[in-house]
């Protein structure tokens, strides 16, 4: 049977349920556990509710981030398009900041390439070659992915609903222009304590991180949201997610975009 | 002391018969008195293969992932010679009736501009001797069946050196090549990226491996030699009519068709 508010409206019981888990980081069961049938729009509409009140406390929309860009991840989740969430101020982090454990439930973290956008761009029919004027510049990223359901055990509609499984992220505060840089082509490796956990390039994320931006704008577009300047789009993941333990160390190094650090404090 | 001549001829035979064999560490004859196939073995059949092979071109490197190291339970890599027999030109195809199961990586290819030998020489000293960095693509073609061997067979085989191709050289000045990004694509599709640490760290602190290595024997790399620096991404498997792209940031592009 489908969880209710006091009101009778099944979406805005599951937003306030994961709220709930977000404040209390205690996790909840999958959705598509007692209603298998909900699907990728149950889960915004599920999101559409939830930011609200998250916004509410005090936070603010100042970008978005776009997950299951890589063709095996959308293989394991059994898609074939990208999902998206906002990206909220109180979960932006500095390169070299300490990130607090405690802050999540089962976090795991990944290398992406960020944009940074100076003007408006508004779907749809937004082309990956729109995307370059838009751009104020490119930076390192880290995002820290955390999930509301337990053990991970999420379908599509319990991620998207879940704002894409978002954590945190921490921003080189270095800028780069983005000028003739094939995005496509930029190498990375990452270490964990000074050990090379994994490396990739740009290209993992949808065959160009400029596509995925040029997708945000046109799926966003259909329902009137536009990217605002002064907005940061998480392009999504280059290689395999790591999980995060006390005093880890983490360094995302790209070619011609510098590094970005952080380091993990134990609760 | 098992017959590295004869394991030898194994091998050449399965390589002109087209056929895969079963791995020579499986052989009864290795356990007792010898318990297994080693490693220093595996190199003296390579070296047996090496002098019967035509003029030799250049060098490669094998397991130099992290991770696959970590999987097989080693912490060095291994290598294994090329003969310029083996050596496909820019635009010309593979032809993969001649393998048994061909796979193709990407790898950085280093260029000797000068001999390069020691005990001693690091990534730095590999680094000042290189005249060239290129984009290469390294087709394997072991000889075992289903790519299934231990680290004494695959170095018995030659690391599975089946045939490679070198793009055009660029001066490796200025390029950090433990940074650039690499991408493997096949018939247009993205199968793998990486950066050049996915090999050892730094494929030049693979080349200073095998420098140190071939010092062990008496043996440098020679100006002019090419080196694979080892496997940035695992294989993919090739077939006729696939076309495989490699593309390395700061070092170009290079396609290989296969028939």
């Amino acid at each position: 049977m489908a969880v209710t508010d006091a009101a009778g409206d099944p979406v805005k019981a599951k937003a306030r349920a994961l709220y709930e888990a977000r404040r209390t980081r205690v996790p909840i069961a999958p959705f598509t556990d007692s209603e298998p049938d909900l699907d990728m729009a149950d889960g915004y509409a599920i999101q559409q509710q939830l930011v609200p009140l998250l916004l509410a406390d005090g936070d603010r929309v100042v970008g978005h981030k776009v997950g299951v860009t890589s063709a095996a991840m959308q293989k394991m989740i059994g898609i074939d398009t990208p999902d998206y969430g906002p990206v909220l101020s109180s979960t932006v982090y500095r390169d070299g900041d300490a990130i607090p454990l405690s802050r999540f439930i089962q976090p795991k973290v990944e290398a992406e390439i960020v944009f940074v956008l100076g003007s408006r761009l508004q779907g749809p029919g937004v082309a990956p070659t729109d995307v370059a004027p838009a751009v104020a510049g490119v930076a390192a990223a880290m995002e820290i992915v955390d999930s509301r359901i337990v053990d991970w055990r999420i379908k599509l509609a319990d991620t998207v609903a879940d704002m894409a499984s978002n954590g945190a992220v921490a921003v080189s505060s270095r800028l780069v222009p983005l000028g003739g840089l094939d995005t496509r082509l930029i190498g990375m490796t990452f270490t964990r304590n000074g050990e090379l956990v994994d490396t990739g390039a740009g290209a993992a994320a949808l065959g160009d991180p400029l596509a995925v931006v040029a997708w945000l704008a046109n799926v966003l577009g259909e329902v009137g949201v536009a990217l605002e300047p002064g907005h940061m789009i998480m392009t999504g993941a280059l290689h395999a997610a790591v999980p995060l333990t006390a005093g880890d160390v983490f360094r995302a190094e790209f070619d011609r975009l510098g590094p970005v650090t952080i380091r993990v404090e134990g609760s | 002391m098992a017959d590295v001549h004869e394991l030898a001829a194994r091998l050449t035979k399965a390589v002109t018969g087209r056929t895969a064999i079963e791995p020579l560490s499986d052989d009864v004859a290795f356990s007792d008195p010898h318990p297994a196939l080693d490693l220093e073995t595996g190199y003296a059949v390579q070296r047996v293969l090496r002098e019967q092979a035509g003029p030799r071109v250049g060098w490669k490197l094998g397991v130099t992932s992290r991770a696959k190291q970590a999987q097989v339970g080693v912490s060095d890599p291994v290598y294994g010679f090329l003969p310029g027999s083996a050596a496909l030109d820019l635009g010309a195809p593979l032809r993969t009736g001649e393998l048994i199961q061909p796979r193709a990586e990407p790898e950085i290819v280093f260029i000797l501009g000068r001999d390069l030998a020691g005990e001693h020489v690091t990534a730095a000293d590999v680094l000042s001797a290189t005249s060239g960095l290129a984009v290469g693509i390294e087709v394997l073609d072991s000889r075992f069946r289903d790519y299934r061997f231990t680290m004494a067979d695959v170095v018995a085989d030659n690391t599975s050196a089946g045939r490679f191709v070198v793009g055009t050289p660029v001066p490796a000045a200025g390029i950090d090549v433990r940074l650039v990004g690499v991408l493997l694509e096949k018939n247009g599709e993205l199968v793998a990226t990486a950066s050049g640490a996915a090999s050892l760290g730094h494929p030049a602190a693979a080349v200073a491996w095998l420098v140190r290595r071939l010092a062990a024997s008496g043996e440098g790399l020679a100006t002019g030699e090419v080196v694979l620096s080892g496997g940035l991404t695992a294989a993919t498997p090739v077939a006729a009519g696939d076309v495989v792209t490699v593309s390395i940031d700061r070092l170009g592009t290079v396609e290989l068709a296969c028939t």
